[in-house]
Parts: structure tokens; sequence; C-alpha cells
């Protein structure tokens, strides 16, 4: 994984979540684009990958919003490196376990975002479970998609190149 | 470009990570209080370090000050007391020198209000003798002090010259068991003779017993007796005892503090005799 890689990766999840997420969500059903890379970058390339693209990921998401930017950059840090730590130690190449990354991380980056909320702004605040754990199952099967989508795209490009032979 | 090589490391990447986004967060937040949070955080555990230090550096200070730089404080210790022991003098002078101009800012005031020739004293002596009331003034003849001459203090009568010598003279209080003085109650005017009696009260004697008196009534000298000026205070009834018609007994609180004397007035003329006189002759002498 080169940086430029990464960083190109994470510029389109941004450009797609900010252009066409809108048209995934259904009621309540939303889908983190950008988380779902950065968790895909994490568990292809490690923690520190993990870490720098949920940074990187996380800011620049914050800085397109209107709230604190940082927050955001946290709660993708954390998932980026728990993903990245749990690919290097956990053999994550089957859909289960990979969906359960991405649920899982979901989960984490969303409480974190929320409890960050809370504390920066202490009073009564709703926990969001339903849209969290939708959000999830979102994320985790359009994390799956991209994980078949990658894993194909070598053996199409094979194909192809050699039926052209 | 490859990333750099801290894969190995990526713990603390990640706590270094966490750590600036806590910071880049708390700067962007403030406080309940309205400072920007990362300014409050910064300086709360800045404060907690300075209340640290400071407290450490007071115990060593204490340490040092309570414990080992003690070796000067035995003399100091002498010193502050010397200084505490010259202070209560200069304080019990200045008292004195300030009860000493009050009263004599009084007696000057009496001189001025009775119009009548004066000669302020001192007391600078009392009786031998507990039963026999007297002082001893620093005026005598040479200063034109008499005997029979009446003494006074703001506070009313005190008593009457009875033997002067050149530069000092002795003055029979109105308590003395020998002592007595006309007066008549200012109230009424009723007439009699206050008789000292040894204690701190004076008998009022020679009353009429149809003479209107009550107990607080004020009792003033009357002039009659030729010694005393007319109108000075000698004290007020305090007890009236009744028998049948007449008055058994008659005491009056004297209304100078006798104690508590330092200076006086002496009168240097004899008030005119406008009545007939005392019974008991006036202040009789026994001493």
């Amino acid at each position: 994984m080169t940086a430029l890689k990464m960083l190109a990766s994470i510029a389109a999840a941004l450009v797609l979540q900010t252009t066409l997420a809108r048209f995934l969500v259904r009621g309540s059903i939303g889908v983190d684009l950008v988380l779902v890379v950065v968790v895909y970058l994490s568990l292809r390339s490690g923690p520190t990958v993990g870490i720098v693209s949920g940074t990187v990921a996380g800011l620049a998401q914050d800085a397109l919003t209107t709230g604190v930017v940082g927050i955001g950059g946290l709660g993708k840090t954390i998932v980026g490196y728990l993903a990245g730590t749990v690919g290097t130690v956990f053999i994550v190449a089957q859909p289960l376990p990979r969906f359960l990354v991405f649920f899982v991380g979901t989960i984490i980056e969303m409480t974190a975002i929320t409890g960050f909320h809370a504390l920066l702004d202490p009073g009564p605040h709703l926990v969001p479970v339903g849209a969290i754990v939708a959000q999830a199952f979102g994320n985790s099967l359009v994390g799956i998609v991209l994980f078949q989508l990658a894993d194909a795209l070598p053996r199409i490009a094979e194909r192809s190149r050699t039926g052209r032979d | 470009m490859a990333l750099p090589d801290i894969r190995q490391r990526s713990g603390y990447l990640f706590l270094i990570v966490a750590v600036g986004h806590i910071i880049l967060i708390s700067a962007q937040v403030n406080s309940r209080s309205g400072v920007p949070l990362l300014e409050a955080l910064v300086f709360g555990a800045f404060a907690e370090v300075q209340r640290a230090t400071a407290a450490v550096v007071g115990s060593a200070r204490d340490t040092w000050d309570g414990y080992i730089a003690l070796h000067t404080v035995h003399e100091d210790n002498l010193a502050l007391a010397q200084r505490v022991s010259d202070l209560e003098v200069r304080l019990q002078r200045a008292r004195a020198l300030a009860g000493e101009s009050e009263n004599l800012r009084r007696l000057l005031a009496l001189r001025d209000r009775s119009q009548m020739p004066t000669r302020s004293a001192e007391i600078i002596g009392t009786s031998a003798t507990a039963d026999f009331r007297t002082v001893t003034i620093d005026r005598g003849s040479s200063d034109g002090v008499r005997a029979d001459m009446a003494v006074v203090s703001p506070s009313g009568a005190v008593g009457r010259v009875v033997m002067p010598s050149r530069h000092a003279a002795k003055v029979q209080l109105l308590v003395d068991r020998s002592a007595s003085v006309a007066v008549m109650v200012e109230r009424s005017r009723a007439q009699g003779i206050a008789m000292g009696s040894g204690e701190n009260l004076l008998r009022l004697e020679y009353v009429s017993t149809s003479a209107d008196i009550v107990k607080g009534d004020t009792v003033v000298t009357s002039g009659i007796d030729g010694i005393f000026p007319p109108g000075f205070v000698v004290g007020k009834i305090e007890e009236i005892e009744r028998s049948g018609g007449t008055f058994r007994a008659i005491r009056v609180r004297p209304a100078v503090d006798f104690s508590g004397l330092e200076q006086v007035l002496v009168v240097l003329a004899p008030p005119t005799v406008v009545g007939p006189q005392v019974p008991a002759g006036g202040a009789e002498r026994r001493e």
C-alpha cells in the first residue's frame, strides 16, 4: 500500500460519500463510505495504515462538516488502529469475519463519536442505537462488496487479458 | 511514496495521533466558563503542577523555618519580650496621661463654670487608716489654701480642707466618719445634714418629718454651712427607712468616686452664709 493509493482511495470515498451516498440511504439506513474505506485499508495493510488513513479520512470528513474538527478523525483513527490490529493478528479473509470487523468497527466509531459529543456538551443525549446498528449493517454489506470487487478485479483483468491473447 | 516504517510502533503512533486529536478538539471547544477547553485543560494541569510545587516548597520552607533555622529564635524572643515590656510601659503611661488630661479638662470646665476663685490641686496621698477618710493635696497655705475651704471636683463635692501646711493640705472627704455637710434635696428643697459614716454611704440627718424625699432624689450642697458653695452635687438618695411618721435612716450614695480622685479644685472664697447655722456646726473636725 502506498500513501498515494491510500489518499486516492480516501478521496474517492469522500467524493462518493458526498455525492452518491444519499441515494443509498433508505429511511434510517445510512452508509459511511469513508469508514468502509478506512476499515478496508486497515484490514489490507495493518494498524499503521489504519491509523494514518483513519486520521486523514476523519479529519477530511470533519473539515467538510460544521462540527468540531477532530471528533470524526479520532473515531476513525481508533477504528483504523483496531481493524488493522485485528487484520494482523487474525485471519480475516472470509466474508463473515470481514462482515464482523466492519460491523463492530462501525459500532465503535459511532459510539465513540456519540461519547465525545456527550463529553463536550453535557446534558441529556439520545443514543441512536437503531441508526448505529443500521449503519453497521449498511457499512458491513458495502464493505463485503468492496472486498469481493477488489478480490475479483485482478481475476477479471487476467481473464480479459487471456481472452485477447 | 512508501509509508514510513513505523508499523512496529503502531501503538505509540496511535497514542500520539489520539492525543493530537484530543488537543485539536480541545482547541475548538469552550469549557463551561467560556474559556477554550484546551486552555482550561492546560491551565488546570499547570495549576496542579504549580500547586504541588508550591506545596513541596512550602513544606520545605516550613521545615527549614520551624526546625532548622531556629538558632536565632531565642535571641529574637528575648528581644521581642523586652520590646513588649517597653511598649506596655509606654501604653500604661499614655493611658495615664490621657486620663489625667481628661480629668484636667473637666476640672478646668468646672472652674470656668463655677465662677469662683479656685485653686487646682493634685492628690498626692491618702489617709493612713480606713476609718478616717482623708487625702493629701499638693497645695498648701503658700497657695492660699486655708482650713475649712471646700474641695470640689467635676462630679460634685469632695470634702474640706482640715489641715493645711505650707505646700500641702489634708482634705477630709465627705465619707469620713466625722465629716458633715449641709445639703438639700434638689427636687423638694428639703434640707438636712449629710454625715460621713466611714463607709461609702452618707447618712442624711436632721431632716424634717414632713420633708418630701423619695428614693433617687439628688442631694446637693445648700451652702448654709459656710464651707461649701451651694449647688454642688453630693449624691443620690439610695435608701429611706421610716418608722411611723419619722425618718429612721436616709442613706445617700456619694456622687464622687473617692477612690478614683486625682485632681480637685479648692474653693478659695467661702460662700456667703444666707441661712441659719447648721445644727452640727458645719463640718466638724475630729481628727
